[in-house]
């Protein structure tokens, strides 16, 4: 293991591979910054460079910085204007945004990148040590644990209701997956609930429904209520400052970082749904784990609630690497189409890469630290210029905002009705936040919808019926840990409650 | 009636159309040897309409109207409807409405151009001579990116300059 090491590190330090993984972290970050074009679409756009560079190595480095880069830049956007652009850094909205409202923009985004170096460094080091052994664990989950594993996940939106919130976090998540049933569903050919509209026959698109429920309400608000977006500007000079975080605020996040870093990586190393299910389930463990004051912080600019998803998202994109590298099954869209640019470069990804191939293996791994670095490097001297963008008049960056909300939902498809589906969809959106719905979980029931029914039929399939809830152990403590996840919080209220009365009569 | 209960109403109106489809519309649709199976495209939405009718139910019931000293000043609430521009909202809308059915036959570009121009009108941006250099630059740079660079097909120009196709 050692000499692969070794090997590793002298082809990852190579000027040639050096300039691959800065150039890949800097386009990553740009145009991940646009929502609309996530990890995925980044990495599919720079395929055809890598394969001309045909160097394996070479090739595979970049796209891993791109990759690494493209979650950074996603993280940027969903901070300062609400817009994630990835699934994987919708979690990191909810207390970022807050954040730069209160004009925190360029402390939010170095608690991102701080997060993300953490998460990221932390993954590289546990894909080190035990990327062969992860990969045979990975493999005793079956498509009912993973079925349970997405209810875990659906279940974790308990969290992010506030107080008597629970019944309306749950009937936006039933939303959620109602809507990820709309179209042809992968097991069948046959469409479903499109009313007739063709163009819905593939179902909604992920990107349009995100901006809808996050990009274009807050866009909407910012107009109807401009007192809103002044409470966001700085004072002269402010906002450098406000680069730095306190000691106060080190210590509150640094066990968060260290935690979220192992759980992320942990999940990550599940082929599922990776970065997303590890940053939202990073964020309801540390909103559940906080106590007193810090939880009541969460969703309105609280800095766990911002360290703890963007630590578990990029711990997550490393350990979606173990089982890409070690068994050759990609555990996301993003790691597929890596694995097809691997293909491409004639390397076989499985459990002889790291055999035959050991210096390509390790130089990917070694340049994954590089590229955590970088990104460090690459993004805390740009934050302020990033966090200017705020600064621009409401008149400019309002048309500006809707016009990159659009632009995301129309370039996944290139196709005009979902500009539609956007304005629609984002009125809607939009009154339900009049009513206090809280609109995060109907995106993540979208996510994890059309997972959830996939292994459910899966499973159900195997064993002719529902039985496998109570038949596989494993199965059953998921679904009860769902349970208890979904009740704990109405729980702890009602006890709180119990106990203030109790005070109240001893007095 | 509160608004949050009417949204709830409305969703359990959904799950109930939703439900019908599935259980008595799709279950008709069915082929023969597709009844034998046991997972169907129509059995999680029937889990589903049961399970979202039962908890909208729950949400009609337990909602509770906010008391006015909750309402904090810089958050959205209902009641604050009247003192908020809500004609510049729908202006907006509208814009992009239009913008959605005017991107292909006027061209990315000019459809840009206007749509941030007017959004800035309707905002209440009057300086012409700023808005409008700003915006065309912006609709080139971004379709330069995305077509030139990243290889994504926008169609930049009227339809009359392609023969009028």
């Amino acid at each position: 293991m050692l000499e692969g090491i070794l090997a590793g590190v002298t082809t990852a330090l190579t000027l040639q591979n050096l300039i691959m993984v800065i150039a890949g972290c800097l386009i990553g970050t740009l145009i991940g910054m646009l929502p609309g074009l996530g990890p995925m679409s980044i990495i599919a756009i720079m395929i055809p460079v890598a394969i001309k560079i045909g160097d394996p190595s070479a090739a595979l480095i970049l796209l891993a910085g791109v990759y690494y880069g493209a979650i950074f830049g996603g993280s940027t956007s969903s901070i300062l204007i609400n817009a994630p652009g990835v699934a994987g850094t919708v979690a990191t909205s909810f207390d970022g945004y807050p954040m730069a409202r209160q004009g925190k923009a360029g402390k939010a985004l170095t608690i991102a990148a701080i997060g993300s170096f953490a998460g990221g460094t932390v993954g590289a080091i546990l894909l080190m040590g035990f990327a062969p052994a992860l990969a045979s664990v990975a493999l005793l989950f079956h498509s009912a644990e993973y079925f349970a594993l997405m209810v875990v996940g659906l279940s974790a939106i308990a969290a992010f209701a506030g107080s008597g919130q629970v019944a309306k976090a749950l009937m936006m998540t039933v939303l959620g997956v109602m809507l990820a049933t709309v179209g042809e569903s992968a097991q069948f050919n046959a469409p479903r609930f499109t009313m007739g509209i063709q163009d819905l026959q593939s179902g909604i698109s992920f990107i349009t429904l995100a901006m809808a429920l996050f990009a274009l309400p807050e866009a909407l608000y910012l107009v109807l209520n401009p007192a809103r977006s002044n409470t966001g500007k700085d004072g002269e000079g402010g906002e450098i400052k406000d680069l730095r975080i306190t000691r106060e605020e080190a210590k509150k996040i640094t066990p968060v970082i260290g935690r979220q870093s192992i759980q992320g990586f942990l999940i990550g190393v599940m082929p599922g749904a990776g970065a997303t299910i590890a940053s939202f389930l990073g964020y309801a463990v540390e909103r559940n784990i906080a106590k007193g004051e810090d939880q009541k912080e969460f969703g309105k600019g609280s800095v766990k609630g911002l360290a703890a998803p963007e630590t578990a998202n990029n711990a997550a994109c490393t350990g979606s690497f173990v089982p890409l590298l070690t068994l050759g099954i990609p555990g996301s869209g993003t790691t597929a189409i890596l694995l097809g640019a691997l293909i491409a470069l004639n390397v076989t990804p499985g459990p002889r890469l790291m055999v035959d191939n050991p210096s390509i293996f390790w130089a990917v791994i070694i340049s994954m630290y590089i590229g955590n670095v970088v990104l460090l490097i690459l993004n805390l001297p740009l934050i302020p210029y990033i966090a200017k963008l705020l600064q621009i008049p409401r008149n400019y960056l309002i048309p500006f905002i809707l016009f990159f909300t659009m632009m995301g939902s129309y370039i996944g498809q290139n196709n005009a009705t979902e500009l539609l589906l956007l304005t629609g969809m984002g009125l809607v959106a939009t009154i339900m936040r009049f009513a206090g719905f809280p609109l995060a979980p109907m995106l993540i029931g979208f996510i994890l919808g059309q997972l959830l029914e996939d292994n459910f039929a899966r499973a159900m399939s195997l064993t002719d019926g529902v039985s496998f809830m109570w038949e596989r152990p494993m199965t059953l403590i998921l679904l009860i840990l769902a349970v208890v996840l979904i009740f704990l919080p109405s729980f702890r209220q009602q006890l709180a409650m119990w106990r203030r009365r109790g005070v109240a009569d001893g007095d | 009636m509160t608004l949050d209960r009417a949204i709830a109403g409305i969703f359990v109106l959904i799950c109930v159309i939703y439900g019908y489809t599935a259980f008595v519309t799709m279950e008709a649709g069915l082929l023969p040897f597709e009844r034998n199976l046991t997972f169907l495209p129509n059995t999680m939405p029937k889990w589903l309409s049961i399970l979202g009718a039962f908890i909208g139910l729950i949400v009609i019931v337990q909602s509770v109207p906010k008391e006015a000293g909750e309402i904090d000043p810089g958050e959205i609430d209902v009641r604050n409807l009247r003192q908020y521009k809500l004609g510049q909202a729908i202006a907006l809308l509208v814009l992009m409405v239009a913008y959605a059915l005017l991107l292909r036959p006027i061209g990315f570009l000019a459809a840009t151009t206007l749509f941030i121009c007017l959004g800035g009108y309707v905002l209440g941006e009057r300086n012409y001579k700023l808005m409008v250099p700003i915006a065309a630059v912006a609709a080139f740079f971004i379709w330069y990116l995305v077509e030139q660079v990243l290889g994504i097909f926008l169609r930049p120009w009227p339809w009359f300059i392609y023969g009028g196709a």
